[in-house]
């Protein structure tokens, strides 16, 4: 594509040259420095959420006490109730799904297409599971347990909104990543990345690996502490 | 215009395998010893609450480091994104006594 000297453009067209250029910041793949970068927003967002948690938190037991997570998280194996067993399942499922996804970009690098791709369909699918997991546990929640954003049968009413909306927008971050992941599959297995480099799995691995972090204080801080 | 292939980024693999089993492995054994913390109700709350957090945070820097491969990146990118999030610690700061301040508000006028 030819490119008109900068200074010669006006208006919109100037602007346009000027964010499509090709500078490249940070002397990475342009793709990863945005990938980072947009990971540093989503940081941001999520700090966000579990600061107003904790204040949600510290502020809700003068007139009501936190409901215990451990209580409201338990399921029942064999008449006896196991604190957090669901949860702890979830842990490992997206923590494996983490391995395999570096594991997956391992084989990206040394260039090998089907193990890139079967691994990053296994991480796709401990991606489902996840998610179906955390779909389960809504429905208990609200359907059995009557559980709302504004209010809950166990204690403070703040609980709620805390928890919907810090395990939805984790859910809907692994519900994006299994489509991104599936895409790249697919990609890859179409030879997409055989001309140039295979940084285009390296990105993806980091928005998955980044979902896993963001569980990892979600697990923390929300559901041990 | 072309630019020059990044040197980190050309497709060679930065470490063997078994370091990523390896991270994997510690994952594990760190998320169980959180989980377990919490289900022997480890007392006093403080001490489980310091060791649920430091296990938190040493996780997210394996996963940083290894899995996102940070390790091996230039030190301006490094800088750039691992900077900005410490800019939290100041939202944390600043919101953590206003929930206590709304905790003694609440006593007041809600009577407990």
């Amino acid at each position: 594509m030819e490119r008109q000297p900068k200074q010669t453009l006006k208006g919109p067209s100037q602007i346009v040259s000027d964010w499509a250029s090709d500078l490249s910041a940070f002397k990475v793949v342009w793709g990863k420095a945005m990938m980072w970068i947009f990971l540093l927003s989503d940081t941001f967002i999520f700090g966000s959420f579990i600061a107003s948690y904790a204040s949600a938190r510290l502020a809700a037991s003068a007139t009501n006490t936190w409901p215990d997570p451990a209580k409201v998280f338990a399921l029942e194996i064999g008449g006896q109730e196991v604190p957090l067993l669901l949860i702890a399942i979830m842990t490992v499922v997206l923590i494996s799904s983490s391995g395999t996804m570096a594991i997956g970009v391992y084989h990206a690098y040394g260039r090998n297409k089907r193990m890139t791709a079967l691994f990053l369909v296994i991480t796709a699918l401990l991606g489902l599971t996840f998610v179906s997991m955390q779909a389960f546990e809504w429905t208990h929640l609200i359907r059995d347990l009557g559980f709302r954003p504004w209010t809950n049968p166990m204690g403070a009413p703040q609980f709620g909104s805390s928890f919907f909306m810090l395990t939805g927008f984790h859910g809907m971050h692994v519900t994006i990543g299994v489509i991104y992941l599936t895409a790249v599959a697919v990609r890859v297995l179409k030879g997409a990345y055989d001309r140039g480099s295979y940084v285009g799995v390296e990105i993806c691995g980091l928005y998955w690996h980044f979902v896993d972090l963001v569980w990892v204080f979600i697990f923390a801080f929300f559901y041990l502490f | 215009m072309e630019h020059a292939e990044p040197v980190t980024s050309r497709g060679e693999q930065h470490q063997p395998i078994r370091v990523y089993i390896l991270v994997w492995g510690l994952l594990f054994v760190l998320s169980t010893l959180s989980y377990l913390l919490d289900y022997f109700d480890v007392h006093p709350d403080a001490l489980r609450r310091f060791l649920i957090t430091a296990f938190a945070l040493i996780k997210a820097a394996l996963i940083v480091a290894y899995f996102m491969h940070m390790r091996f990146e230039r030190l301006g990118l490094v800088l750039a994104i691992l900077l900005p999030p410490l800019l939290l610690m100041a939202l944390v700061a600043i919101i953590l006594p206003e929930g206590t301040y709304v905790f003694r508000v609440r006593e007041v006028f809600f009577g407990r």
